[in-house]
């Protein structure tokens, strides 16, 4: 038998964290796209609106304490272009790219050209007065992540690394349907003066169209109700945003890398994973709901943290046992090596 | 786009003889340009430029912030030589790579060439990259510089000199390559009519030269991964290149680990062993229990796997004691000592300033010549006389007395030119050529190399640091009439 060719460790954390920052600028980029879209559905301050964004992306306290109040220029220039905030559309191309750079021979050549054009194409872009060119801006951007993610399952043997790339996009992938589902579920229960107007559903049509699935939805519910959206959301077998579908995913391509028979765990990661799948397949949504959306969503993110920082230990930063000549360890190197060029 | 106002100006020009002709070999070269016009080459050139930002061919410039990264300029007209010329340089090639390794592998045993009074004991033990870690060491089949990036340069006489030898760890192969895949994206029409040589095997020489240089007891297949500091370095776009090209693993000194005088690397699955390193970090950071202590790229205990034989290292630790710029001037000696023959291709004349009459000479001319700082590399503590002015000639002046170990001095040669795009006209530019030489089982000479050109008018320095751009360079398979420049 012919092993197959190991992979190391830096190499897997490398791939896994493309992916994700790949996923987590998608995701920024179809929030600001669809409430670009809502607010000119709605009549009055659409600074609530904004401030909903900045609460879903989890970083309230630096936005507050450098820009204040919410308005479309400052939450589109911190959410996209901001430099120095390390999960703005820009930041996480970067990084993505970087990641991407140091691995360039185990990814696919056009992974990495698409890596490359992507961030390439935002480090030329400013924030310009005006939002005409804002919305075609975000769905360029959105579609280059589907390119690159179509490029990737395309180009790329389905093998070890690339079940690390499916791993890392799905857990960002459902972090960031459960926090949208949270802030935005907050949000617009209070409003009951709402129920029934025309207002109603049109938040609710965002909240499905952040994540691609007010069409998917129709088809399968029909009306919008506050309940059906949950199951859609958080349970759906099919819907390939849905947590559960997500984690699903992530647990399969776990099992791809480490060849555990179903039902039985060797690694941390692996537990941690199936806990949370047999919980996601065996929980009624009214059950979630008569307990407390907010409080079911917030311990879910914990476990998604939980799995992420599990396979860190089972696969990136273990140490092996037993006698090595020792120095200090440092995980980034930027001392310049006089090469001969 | 037409050559009408092209002007040689009293330089050997590689495309065009003293009378403004065409050479035979670039006859029909030109003839294909003449015939496109001016907006087909520019686009032609643009979107080579493109490409390569496209594809992220990038290399990093020290100094500069932190991930400034830039193309390595590319000029479409390709520097051309015959097979006649090239069998020569070849030959001579071959007979200096054999001559050094067997320096090399003297140095770090019986030194018999030192005992013989051919080079004096002093130049060696002083060397920079002397390594007495390394003696008594034997390597695989005795061969310590595996690969070799010999950089060529052709004066005003027409006579084509080795100017330095690179040794250590010698980049831009993938240059070579990426001009070439380049000049068939953008330009394919010049091809038409000329056999040129491919280039494209590099990758696949490489990997099997790595394969032949396994340790004892590898198996038949054995684990050859490429060693590299990590994006930061200038050159790491060819570590990645070459890495996928081969398709072996590409790895930082934090990946892998010493156990039981072996090296692995630290996979998902635990550790995994590796046969064969092709590193392309310094000595000096290769191992911070041997040399620098400070060294975080480098790998603690390689050195002793090395030197266990569980291991083998291309190149060898060490080898960077042939590749001092005073040595370099024993260079010939060394031939006639070793191999009784004389050198294929010349030295350019070196004056080496620790000999007094040397030194005076050199400190009395330095408006002339060019000074070279003897360890140091990428056109970094240079002066180039006819270019200098009296404060940069007085800087030296003082160094040269205070360390005049560390300087030697040539005369300034007129390098020759290619016509390059200048704008939306053709002038010529001076160049060097860097063949790539590898050594295993046998030496085997890459056809071709890297032309580099200095893109600055006027200007001698060619490296991509200092302003240098490349070109893609053309050894032809067969030889028309007249071809040989010898």
């Amino acid at each position: 038998m012919e092993e197959t060719r190991p992979l190391l460790s830096r190499v897997a954390d490398a791939v896994y964290w493309m992916a994700r920052y790949i996923e987590r600028a998608e995701n920024v980029a179809r929030y600001i796209g669809v409430n670009l879209n809502l607010q000119l559905d709605l009549p009055g301050d659409p600074g609530q609106q904004w401030q909903s964004l900045i609460d879903t992306s989890g970083d309230g306290a630096d936005f507050l304490k450098r820009h204040g109040e919410a308005t479309q220029h400052n939450v589109v220039e911190f959410l996209a272009f901001d430099i120095e905030n390390p999960n703005s559309i820009f930041s996480c191309l970067r990084s993505a790219r970087e990641n991407a750079r140091s691995v360039r021979e185990t990814i696919s050549s056009e992974m990495w050209e698409q890596v490359n054009e992507m961030y390439l194409h935002m480090a030329s872009q400013y924030l310009v007065p005006g939002a005409e060119w804002l919305p075609e801006f975000f769905r360029q951007l959105r579609l280059s992540s589907h390119l690159f993610q179509g490029i990737t399952d395309a180009t790329m043997t389905h093998n070890e690394a690339w079940n690390f790339v499916r791993l890392g996009r799905k857990l960002e992938r459902a972090d960031k349907t459960s926090r949208i589902l949270d802030v935005k579920y907050f949000m617009l229960l209070p409003s009951l003066s709402d129920v029934g107007t025309p207002y109603d559903d049109i938040h609710w049509s965002a909240v499905l169209k952040s994540v691609s699935g007010l069409e998917m939805y129709r088809k399968k519910y029909g009306r919008l109700e506050p309940r059906d959206i949950v199951e859609f959301l958080v349970m759906d077998r099919d819907f390939p945003r849905s947590i559960h579908y997500c984690i699903t995913r992530a647990d399969a391509s776990l099992r791809a890398i480490t060849g555990t028979v179903p039902g039985t765990f060797h690694y941390t990661s692996e537990r941690l994973m199936g806990l949370l799948r047999s919980e996601l397949d065996f929980t009624p949504v009214d059950d979630i709901l008569n307990s407390g959306l907010h409080g079911y969503l917030d311990a879910l993110q914990g476990k998604i943290n939980e799995i992420d920082n599990a396979v860190l230990a089972d696969f990136v930063d273990w140490r092996p046992q037993g006698k090595t000549p020792t120095r200090s360890q440092s995980q980034t190197q930027t001392l310049a090596v006089n090469g001969s060029r | 786009m037409q050559f009408a106002n092209y002007q040689t100006e009293g330089f050997h020009d590689e495309m065009f003889d003293a009378t403004g002709a065409p050479r035979d070999e670039a006859r029909l070269l030109v003839d294909t340009i003449a015939s496109l016009d001016e907006g087909q080459f520019l686009r032609c050139q643009r979107s080579a430029e493109r490409i390569l930002l496209q594809l992220g061919i990038t290399f990093n410039v020290y100094g500069d912030s932190a991930g400034t990264e830039r193309i390595f300029p590319f000029d479409l007209i390709p520097r051309i030589v015959t097979a006649h010329e090239w069998a020569w340089v070849e030959r001579g090639l071959k007979q200096r790579i054999r001559v050094l390794n067997h320096f090399i592998d003297d140095i770090y045993h019986d030194q018999k060439i030192l005992k013989d009074k051919v080079i004096p004991e002093e130049v060696i033990k002083s060397a920079t990259f002397y390594r007495p870690q390394c003696i008594g060491i034997n390597p695989p089949r005795g061969v310590w510089c595996h690969i070799t990036g010999t950089d060529l340069v052709r004066h005003g006489d027409g006579q084509i000199y080795v100017l330095e030898d690179n040794l250590r760890v010698p980049s831009g192969v993938s240059y070579v390559l990426e001009n070439r895949d380049l000049m068939k994206r953008t330009f394919p029409q010049v091809f038409e009519g000329l056999r040129v040589r491919p280039v494209d095997d590099y990758p696949g020489r490489l990997l099997e030269m790595l394969q032949t240089i396994g340790p004892r007891g590898a198996s038949e297949n054995p684990t050859v991964v490429l060693l590299t500091p990590g994006i930061y370095n200038s050159a790491y776009f060819e570590h990645s290149f070459l890495a996928q090209k081969m398709g072996v693993q590409l790895v930082e000194g934090g990946d892998l680990i010493v156990q039981d005088r072996k090296v692995w690397m630290r996979t998902t699955k635990g550790l995994r062993k590796v046969d064969v390193i092709y590193r392309r970090i310094d000595d000096d950071f290769l191992d911070p229990l041997s040399f620098r202590p400070d060294s975080l790229l480098g790998v603690p205990g390689i050195m002793d796997a090395w030197r266990a034989g569980n291991v083998a290292l291309a190149n060898a630790p060490g080898n960077g004691v042939a590749d001092d710029k005073v040595v370099y001037a024993y260079v010939p000696d060394m031939i006639r000592y070793y191999e009784g023959e004389d050198p294929i291709l010349p030295n350019v004349p070196t004056y080496l300033c620790w000999r007094d009459a040397d030194r005076q000479h050199v400190l009395a001319n330095l408006d002339k010549l060019v000074v070279k700082c003897a360890n140091e590399a990428g056109g970094y503590g240079m002066l180039v006389g006819p270019h200098s002015t009296a404060q940069q000639r007085e800087e030296f002046a003082a160094l040269i007395a205070a360390h005049p170990r560390n300087y030697i001095a040539q005369p300034t040669l007129a390098l020759s030119r290619v016509p390059t795009l200048v704008d939306d006209h053709f002038e010529g530019r001076h160049v060097d050529l860097r063949p790539y030489i590898l050594y295993g089982n046998e030496i085997e000479v890459l056809p071709g190399g890297l032309t580099r050109v200095a893109l600055r008018k006027g200007s001698l320095v060619v490296n991509s640091s200092q302003g240098g751009g490349s070109k893609d360079t053309w050894v032809l398979a067969d030889s028309p009439e007249n071809g040989s420049a010898e």
